[in-house]
């Protein structure tokens, strides 16, 4: 079987992998890469321990042939801190103590992230409407939510 | 051995498919075909990508209608202004598909092609008249929606045919369409009923045009041809909605399963056809 060469931008940094077309992008980023902030929950689609953005939008990376990543702009669970900065939505999800596990914790910051880039302001029900791909099985979603309302004002606040 | 290629036109797509030795499937958005190729309910030998031919994604008008390209995510079909004012029932049907991280991906063409009785976005594009332009070994043809899926995981098309686009005709005055499905829950799910209505109105209020289309009720969408008798020269009162009520039910042939059995399945249809209906009356009442 023939390998693909994929050259590819993840967290801003130029990328080039061997692939076999069979594997998913979650495949890749975890065993080739060794960036497994992204988790594998269900595989299928239905869970978002997976999700990654690509060119900007939300998708869960088991779901995505790796090839596939050819050119495009791959965003991360490990892209999101910038150095010891977290960012706030990480902050908050600390804070509020929106975890327990921690598996489902990276697609949902960014799930969240991918929210916020498009809507500074959402209100409950718009977040839980996006969320609604993310499935978390310990804490309940109370927290989760709250911390991304909280997230937002403080971002509002620092770029106003 | 699986093998891929991501062509980068419509001719040079056609190729892969014709010249595919083993099975060669299409990948849109990939949010039904992984899964499948993934659990091994589905064998390929050769995945062929779309999503690098120019215009295969995207929205344009075109003659007053819209033109959606066959590998058009949800989430550029849920934002695109234009498509949604004209047609908002075919937008809430795709946008009903999966959760945000599958809007991402889904598309139309794959709802349809996956052949799922309960796709969401088929009964509204049916309901709207929609075609469909197939490209294959001998050119293209152009076929109503309705014309594609033939049974659950079935289709028309041929082993080198593939969807490059969908048509939506140029809307009437004071027309519109709706689209409801009913879930246990709120998000997430695979309809139990589906239902899409497209219908235009005179000044007055009395309907000029319907159509009636349900999911989720028989292997492939059911146009209810019953519901324009129902509607067509009267205004939406009790009695056209219990006509329409009644047509719905009469033309379900569902199955027992755990989302449903057939007895309530047969009831929701009527239910969502009066209220898709009821929507789709009054988007078309407040144009003009």
């Amino acid at each position: 079987m023939s390998k693909h060469h994929v050259t590819t931008t993840i967290n801003g940094e130029a990328t080039e992998f061997l692939c076999e077309p069979q594997l998913t992008m979650l495949d890749v980023l975890r065993d080739e890469l060794h960036l497994t902030g992204s988790k594998e929950g269900c595989s299928s689609g239905d869970c978002g321990a997976c999700s990654i953005t690509v060119d900007g939008r939300l998708v869960c990376s088991c779901l995505m042939l790796a090839v596939e990543a050819e050119g495009r702009k791959i965003e991360t669970i490990e892209g999101m801190a910038k150095g010891d900065q977290l960012h706030p939505l990480q902050r908050q999800f600390l804070e509020q103590a929106a975890l327990q596990c921690g598996f489902c914790t990276p697609g949902i910051l960014i799930a969240a992230k991918a929210l916020l880039d498009r809507n500074p302001d959402p209100n409950e029900t718009e977040i839980r409407y996006w969320l609604a791909g993310n499935l978390c099985r310990c804490t309940g979603y109370d927290k989760i939510v709250r911390a991304v309302v909280d997230a937002a004002a403080e971002m509002r606040g620092a770029s106003a | 051995m699986l093998a891929y290629t991501a062509p980068t036109s419509v001719e040079e797509a056609v190729r892969a498919l014709a010249g595919a030795s083993g099975t060669a499937k299409v990948l849109s958005g990939g949010t039904d075909l992984l899964v499948q190729l993934r659990s091994g309910r589905l064998k390929a030998d050769l995945i062929v990508d779309t999503k690098r031919i120019p215009g295969l994604a995207g929205i344009r008008q075109e003659g007053g209608g819209f033109v959606v390209g066959a590998a058009t995510s949800g989430a550029e079909i849920g934002e695109h202004e234009g498509l949604g004012e004209a047609w908002p029932g075919i937008v809430e049907a795709a946008n009903l598909i999966g959760s945000t991280q599958i809007q991402g991906r889904a598309t139309l063409a794959g709802n349809l092609c996956n052949a799922s009785p309960a796709a969401d976005s088929v009964p509204a594009l049916i309901a709207a008249r929609a075609t469909c332009v197939i490209a294959g070994s001998n050119g293209r043809r152009e076929v109503p929606v309705e014309a594609i899926a033939t049974g659950p995981g079935r289709t028309s098309l041929r082993p080198d045919e593939f969807i490059v686009e969908f048509r939506l005709p140029k809307r009437p005055a004071r027309s519109a369409d709706a689209y409801l499905r009913f879930i246990p829950r709120t998000e997430m799910d695979i309809a139990v009923v589906g239902a899409g209505v497209n219908l235009a109105v005179d000044p007055a209020g009395v309907c000029t045009e319907a159509r009636l289309v349900l999911g989720a009720v028989a292997p492939t969408a059911v146009i209810v041809s019953a519901a324009e008798a129902a509607l067509v020269g009267r205004k939406l009162d009790e009695t056209a909605l219990g006509a329409l009520d009644k047509a719905a039910r009469a033309a379900c042939k569902p199955i027992d399963d755990k989302r449903g059995t057939i007895a309530y399945r047969v009831k929701v249809a009527g239910v969502l056809a009066r209220r898709a209906a009821t929507i789709a009356y009054k988007r078309a009442g407040e144009r003009r």
